[in-house]
């Protein structure tokens, strides 16, 4: 089993959803469409359903042409940000619709809803009630449990847990990879959190703006990301960026100079690259000697419990710091923040990668 | 704040006052109505109800009414129905053009369609038929309905309709068995119109119809004209022409306020 989309495209009203993308999900792999709001998750996932028609290319579901064919024949579920669920209908009666469409027995039926019931932890008082008037939590459990019932080769979650409070997020978060151990289907998880991404594991496919920049396996795909894009999408906060070149055994940052001597940096010829590295790597304290120090101007910070962003200004870059500890900067004050050579990525001014940090390779 | 109640309470007893009439009215003879001023009937009758129940001439009108305001609601909702989901689901050329003709298809005054309505039903042989009435009230019952049930379908996500097909159902069965029930609180809201605009359209009602097929509105301006002043009875008339009405209205008020919320009524 596996789902094949080859150049497929979608433009709307003339402008481009989704610019050709070709991409092969693998038979029981679970996979993560990571890209900011707008970034056309929802449309690939359409195009996957057959909800919609591609403008060009194809759709193949276990090799063969899917293109075209209807929704109903079509091996898929789906669930929506939104709870979707059939608001006259109790939640049995939900769970088991699409089972009763496929015709099966009424024993049949009543085992595997009480089955994906179990699984998506709702009782039987539940079962007997409407949707409206369990809560948000329970109504997305319903539509997962509805999804699972069908047994669909290809089951599609549209940021199934984003209009969730924190706590139901993270007990939802924990249960979908046990529950897609035990479907053997193609999973495909859109979300818009990198942190998400990680959890869930398996493969990773970044979006911007309509184009697959980056897909592979989760882990690879956040350490050695092809381009500047995909670092910027799958870093939250964003990755911070600082146009320097290259000169000898020096990084030349406008005026300042700094001593580069490092292997992954000694490796690159001169020239000019953006260097980029996650929030979590710069820090406000010097860690070693090697480290890169560049003096910036403190514009706020935010305190999240035992973690604090920084947020500085180096020249006209917007930087975050995510550090330890709760650290209450003065505004507008002149800091000087610190970064090891090992956490920085090297681009090319284009945006593909030059050199990966030396720590990704490491690990 | 004692005197909160003032204003509320005459305005009540301004709007009940003719219905209060009307039905005082139907209680007395129509001597009694002719002679003096009186609140209440001197001589409490019920004859002109009699009559009204007894005489065919009478109580045909209001089962011709009865018949073409049914059939309308019928016709207009169950062809409103589709026309709506399409203007709610999907865009197609024109489609804001066409949504927005259909409504000023309410502007023009019946009077302008009853002389094409009255040839080109009379070359057909629809004159004096129940059908002939119920279908000239589509005219503006269908676009209203439309514009009403287009406002509650698009109330539904469209991912409903979504999820419906990814769970096998075909287009009819998720249209019956998920959708309307949905909508059910605006198809009563439909229904209701469409009853309210054809049970008082008098003008077509009574040009495409002759004897057979006479509504009550006709049947009373006629027994006025004719047999001199049988106010009682044409009180009486007038009481039973309001209470369908009332009736009708009392089982959508819930569903009229929504139909307001959303501003489609």
């Amino acid at each position: 089993m596996s789902l094949t989309l080859d150049t497929v495209s979608k433009v709307m009203g003339g402008e481009v959803h989704i610019a050709p993308t070709t991409i092969e999900f693998a038979s029981g792999s679970m996979n993560v469409l990571l890209g900011p709001t707008l970034s056309g998750k929802t449309t690939l996932m359409r195009l996957m359903a057959g909800l919609d028609q591609p403008t060009s290319g194809r759709v193949f579901w276990q090799g063969r042409d899917v293109t075209g064919m209807r929704v109903q024949d079509r091996q898929v579920a789906m669930v929506y940000q939104q709870f979707v669920n059939y608001p006259s209908m109790t939640v049995y009666e939900n769970i088991a619709s699409p089972l009763r469409l496929r015709g099966f027995a009424s024993a049949e039926i009543d085992a595997k809803v009480r089955a994906a019931a179990a699984m998506m932890k709702l009782n039987e008082s539940q079962l007997g009630r409407r949707p409206l008037e369990l809560s948000g939590g329970q109504q997305q459990r319903c539509a997962l449990a509805r999804a699972l019932v069908k047994e669909a080769g290809l089951v599609l979650l549209d940021e199934p847990l984003a209009n969730l409070d924190y706590k139901l997020r993270e007990e939802l978060r924990a249960e979908i990879p046990k529950i897609f151990e035990e479907s053997g289907a193609i999973f495909v998880y859109a979300t818009t959190e990198p942190h998400e991404a990680l959890l869930l594991g398996g493969n990773t496919a970044c979006l911007w703006e309509g184009r697959v920049t980056q897909f592979g396996a989760t882990p690879s795909v956040y350490r050695r990301p092809t381009d500047a894009t995909t670092a910027r999408v799958f870093s939250d906060p964003p990755m911070n960026f600082v146009a320097l070149s290259k000169a000898g055994d020096e990084l030349v940052i406008d005026d300042a100079r700094l001593a580069a001597d490092f292997p992954t940096f000694n490796r690159l010829a001169d020239g000019r690259y953006i260097a980029g590295f996650r929030a979590n790597h710069l820090r406000i304290e010097r860690g070693s000697e090697r480290d890169l120090a560049f003096h910036c101007r403190v514009t706020g910070t935010e305190i999240g419990g035992s973690e604090s962003f920084v947020h500085v200004l180096h020249g006209a870059d917007r930087w975050v710091a995510l550090v330890h500890g709760v650290h209450d900067l003065p505004h507008q004050s002149d800091r000087t923040v610190f970064v090891d050579p090992a956490h920085v990525y090297m681009f090319a001014p284009d945006g593909a990668l030059a050199c990966a940090a030396a720590y990704a390779d490491a690990g | 704040m004692r005197t909160r109640w003032i204003v509320p309470t005459l305005y009540i007893l301004f709007l009940m006052l003719p219905i209060y009439w009307l039905l005082n009215m139907s209680f007395k003879t129509t001597n009694e109505i002719l002679g003096g001023f009186s609140m209440f009937p001197a001589e409490f009758t019920v004859e002109s109800y009699v009559k009204i129940f007894t005489d065919p001439t009478w109580y045909s009108g209001y089962i011709n009414s009865i018949i073409y305001v049914v059939i309308n609601m019928v016709i207009s909702v169950s062809v409103a129905l589709p026309a709506a989901y399409a203007f709610s689901r999907y865009r197609f050329l024109g489609d804001k053009h066409l949504f927005f003709w259909l409504l000023t298809n309410r502007m023009a005054p019946p009077a302008v369609f009853a002389l094409p309505f009255l040839q080109l039903y009379s070359t057909m042989g629809l004159l004096d038929t129940t059908l002939a009435v119920a279908l000239a009230h589509c005219l503006f019952n269908i676009p209203l309905a439309v514009w009403i049930l287009e406002g509650f379908m698009s109330g539904v996500p469209k991912e409903i309709d979504e999820t419906a097909y990814i769970d096998g159902y075909s287009f009819p069965r998720f249209f019956v068995k998920i959708f309307m029930p949905l909508i059910a609180s605006g198809i009563g809201v439909t229904a209701f119109f469409c009853f309210m605009f054809s049970w008082v359209e008098m003008l077509l009602a009574k040009t495409l119809t002759t004897v057979q097929a006479k509504p009550i509105a006709a049947v009373m301006t006629k027994t006025a004209s004719t047999s001199g002043y049988e106010l009682g009875l044409l009180a009486a008339a007038g009481v039973l022409t309001i209470i369908p009405g009332a009736i009708v209205i009392y089982f959508v008020r819930n569903y009229i306020a929504k139909g307001f919320a959303m501003g489609r009524v």
